[in-house]
């Protein structure tokens, strides 16, 4: 006789266990079980059922997949609920910092005419849309109030680089006022490229800013979205992307492209330019529903299933390139991925539950007016003001920070507590864009089962969680994604 | 294998030893120090005086009408800068200290709440609190230059506010030493324990804890204690909180090899503030030569499960490595996760090995590996190496 016991002496005697909070969603048969910080499991539909009705034998190996992801837990047991409490405190933890991101729109003029934009003036009117000196002065004040040990601040327009000076100025007493400050400060121009010089450049160098820039795609898909006098914007950006590299390091620039109805059949040329020019990264993004956009009828030219397929395409293109050991990141997926597989909320402004208005970003316009995100400067733009919180001249840190324009936003839409989303399965990947939904269906909420934000997102999930079960490769590429 | 333990050759002592623990001294090293050091007589030439105990190494040439000692045969590879504890009659002598070694280990204890399927040191309940008296003297002896030192058991832990006193100690006579204490960290499940810890405050400490399962049944059946995996993760969790230094180690037998890639999503998921994880081979002796059909499993029968988990864990920022396992038994790449790991004095090679071309940056075998090791023990040629796997190794 042994005096060692065997693994069943150390089951539950008896099937007392409780259920833990999770949600679920039903996939091809099978049922999808998340808990609340969005481990996920995936079940047979009559091991649902059994674990729902709680008539699981003890003896069932489920028992342990299902203990060991949060999902039940047996009477007297203590680690669950102090580790479900310990991620999601982490989860949120990013909420105590507040505002990190800065936008400083600079000026409003732009020397490109692209028919997407939302918010860009062609005008020489310099008075009329930079922004003042003494506007920058506030707006740094302001920033400098939020609580967060790390400041970005990220120059936009219209064209930030027809402002440079002002750009230059800010960065300067920035970095003096930060010399007491001690916060981790940062920098991003936002610029087509299209009037970089070397001094710029070199501006940039000594002061370790980032560039982001917009690169659409081959040539004559970009030049197309994006006119210019000259319809060399393609042939200025790819070459601004190589200065930038040379001068300021590889990992200091990043390109964003807008998709439109054009790029939809393009999905792999697109990512072949980003790849050639040496941009290991791409974000596959839709186009938002704001400004020009709307005005244009670009937006409702395709609708939320064609910028799917054009997404899937795209990933399954970035996957393969991964499978041949080259390093090629799609963004969404690897925000999303983040979320799904780490503990750790990546803070992306337009995913991410409270809402990241206001608290993850905020925008300091042109004209000193400030507003809770760069969607809601472009309604601002179109003449609605709802998510403009106040002005740097007129109001304090505190008035604008717990202004109405801010708060009945965040909490009419957090997730957590929202119809449709608080009981589905995907809430902890996904987030509340209340701008959205407040520019197409009129209030910060929206229907979900309307909204082109839930279905392309609930689409996306799906598609990621089903390779990551799969596809081993995929699965091994996804977690690289996750951990950077 | 190096011998740590035996019974002296001949002993002459006129009075019972005042002091159990002794740094050997030899003529090269000798200084005016005398208090809690013993010399060793390594020729037969007359030794200084002065000295409480005289080792002698050769028992024809024992020192006259001084206390002394013959060492038992199988310790004459002790020398200056070594450390024994010696019986009050002189009889039986046991290796606290090998200055050459680069891995000490101090045991505490040999009482433990775990019994672990595969435990290498099982536990026996009796009162042994006089080792954790001898680690205070070893430790009082040691030079304050000294690089590392490891404290194991049983389970340390039981000694509660004693065991922190000791490890204080450490920190203050020791201030250059690595100090790594083993414990199965349920303990640290009382957060003013885990607080106390931490309060050490020595940045050079850390506490390795297994973690045995992702749930309770798996862990609590190896370790063979209801309740043992909820105390040990919150353990872990409170160190966390208290800011510790904490290793988590896995030990991969047959019951936990399969389970090994949900083990690591479990601590990656749940734990991913911990230092490091080390996946740990078996050593097969103590219970895992009593239990060896319940535990043994051919590391080439994981290899998949291993792969996974390391990459599971590293690819999330945990900081993975793989103790005790022989190259040649896991892909190629995870030969950057290998660490040399078995402590020199078990250490063993295959025959094998002498043809292999990575043997030099393998961790080689436990000398238990006699009673069980892969039937898979492969050389790998030199040539047969590409220019990355060089690098890794």
């Amino acid at each position: 006789m042994s005096r060692f016991r065997q693994l069943e002496d150390f089951q539950p005697e008896a099937a007392h266990w409780e259920l833990l909070p999770f949600r679920f969603e039903r996939l091809n048969g099978k049922v999808l079980v998340t808990n609340m910080v969005g481990e996920h499991l995936i079940l047979a539909a009559e091991e649902f059922d059994e674990v729902a009705e709680k008539r699981l034998p003890v003896d069932s190996a489920l028992v342990r997949s299902l203990r060991a992801k949060h999902l039940i837990r047996q009477a007297g047991d203590r680690s669950p609920a102090t580790l479900l409490a310990l991620k999601t405190r982490t989860r949120y933890r990013r909420l105590a910092e507040s505002t990190g991101l800065h936008i400083f729109v600079v000026s409003l003029r732009c020397e490109h005419s692209c028919p997407y934009c939302q918010v860009s003036r062609q005008s020489s009117d310099k008075e009329r849309y930079d922004m003042s000196p003494e506007m920058a002065e506030r707006g740094l004040e302001m920033a400098f109030r939020s609580p967060s040990s790390a400041i970005k601040i990220e120059f936009q327009g219209g064209e930030p680089l027809l402002n440079f000076g002002l750009v230059e100025e800010i960065v300067r007493r920035a970095e003096r006022r930060n010399r007491e400050e001690g916060r981790d400060l940062g920098f991003v121009i936002a610029t087509n490229l299209a009037l970089l010089t070397d001094e710029i450049l070199e501006f940039c160098a000594r002061h370790d800013i980032n560039i982001s820039t917009s690169l659409d795609g081959p040539a004559d898909l970009h030049n197309k979205n994006r006119p210019r006098p000259g319809r060399n914007s393609w042939e200025l950006a790819t070459d601004g992307i190589r200065r930038v590299r040379e001068a300021l390091g590889v990992d200091r620039i990043s390109a964003l492209m807008t998709t439109t109805k054009a790029s939809l059949d393009r999905a792999r040329e697109i990512v072949d330019c980003y790849l050639e020019l040496g941009l290991h990264g791409i974000f596959l993004r839709p186009l938002s529903p704001y400004g020009f956009a709307i005005k244009t009828k670009n937006y409702s030219a395709y609708d939320a299933e064609r910028w799917l397929d054009f997404y899937r395409e795209g990933l399954a293109y970035i996957l393969e390139l991964n499978r041949k050991g080259v390093m090629m990141t799609e963004y969404f997926s690897a925000v999303i991925l983040k979320k799904m597989l780490t503990n750790r909320e990546p803070g992306y402004v337009d995913l991410t539950s409270p809402a990241g208005i206001g608290i993850g970003a905020i925008v300091y316009n042109y004209d000193g007016s400030v507003y809770a995100s760069d969607e809601g400067r472009m309604l601002a733009e179109m003449g609605d003001e709802t998510f403009r919180l106040g002005h740097l001249a007129t109001d304090s840190y505190e008035e604008i920070m717990t202004s109405e324009a801010l708060l009945a936003p965040l909490e009419e839409s957090f997730a957590p507590s929202a119809p449709m989303c608080s009981d589905c399965a995907f809430e902890p990947f996904c987030g509340s864009d209340p701008v959205y939904h407040y520019a197409t269906s009129g209030d910060f909420l929206g229907r979900k089962p309307e909204s082109d934000f839930c279905r392309r997102n609930t689409a996306v999930f799906k598609h990621l969680l089903g390779l990551y079960e799969s596809d081993p490769s995929a699965r091994s590429t996804f977690l690289n994604w996750a951990g950077r | 294998m190096i011998t740590l333990r035996g019974r002296s050759a001949a002993f002459a002592l006129e009075a019972p030893l005042s002091r159990a623990v002794w740094m050997l001294t030899n003529r090269e090293t000798l200084t005016p120090q005398r208090r809690g050091r013993a010399f060793l007589v390594e020729d037969g030439e007359e030794p200084p005086d002065g000295f409480d105990l005289y080792c002698a190494v050769d028992p024809e040439r024992v020192p006259v009408g001084k206390p002394w000692i013959a060492l038992p045969p199988l310790l004459r590879h002790l020398s200056a800068g070594d450390v024994v504890s010696v019986s009050e009659t002189g009889e039986h002598v046991r290796v606290l200290w090998r200055q050459e070694s680069p891995a000490n280990s101090v045991l505490l204890t040999e009482r433990c709440d775990h019994y672990c399927l595969m435990c290498s040191q099982p536990p026996k309940e009796r009162e042994d609190a006089w080792l954790l008296d001898n680690a205070r003297e070893l430790i009082r002896l040691l030079p304050p230059s000294t690089p590392g030192i490891g404290f194991t058991g049983g389970e340390p832990t039981i000694y509660g506010d004693r065991l922190i006193d000791l490890l204080c100690l450490c920190r203050n006579l020791l201030p250059e030493a690595d100090v790594h204490v083993l414990s199965n960290g349920r303990r640290f499940a009382d957060f003013g324990f885990a607080s106390a810890w931490a309060g050490i405050r020595n940045p050079r400490m850390m506490v390795g804890i297994p973690i045995y399962g992702a749930e309770p049944t798996l862990h609590d059946y190896v370790v063979q204690a209801e309740g043992a995996f909820d105390e040990t993760v919150r353990g872990i969790v409170n160190l966390g909180e208290a800011g510790a230094r904490t290793e988590i180690r896995v030990v991969i037998h047959k019951q936990t090899a399969p389970a090994l890639p949900e083990i690591a999503e479990f601590i990656a998921r749940n734990l991913p503030f911990v230092d490091q994880v080390a996946l740990m081979g078996l050593e097969m002796i103590g219970f895992a030569r009593a239990n060896m059909e319940e535990v043994w499993i051919d590391p080439v029968d994981y290899r998949a499960e291993l792969s996974e988990a390391v990459s599971l864990l590293g690819k999330r920022g945990v900081r993975t490595m793989i103790y005790n396992h022989q190259l040649c038994l896991i892909d190629r790449h995870l030969w950057p996760f290998a660490v040399r790991s078995i402590s020199d004095w078990k250490n063993e090679y295959h025959p094998e090995c002498s043809r292999c071309g990575v043997v030099e940056r393998c961790g080689g075998f436990f000398f238990s590996a006699k009673y069980r090791h892969s039937d898979h023990i492969t050389a790998i040629p030199s040539d047969a190496l590409t220019k990355r796997d060089v690098l890794h190794v």
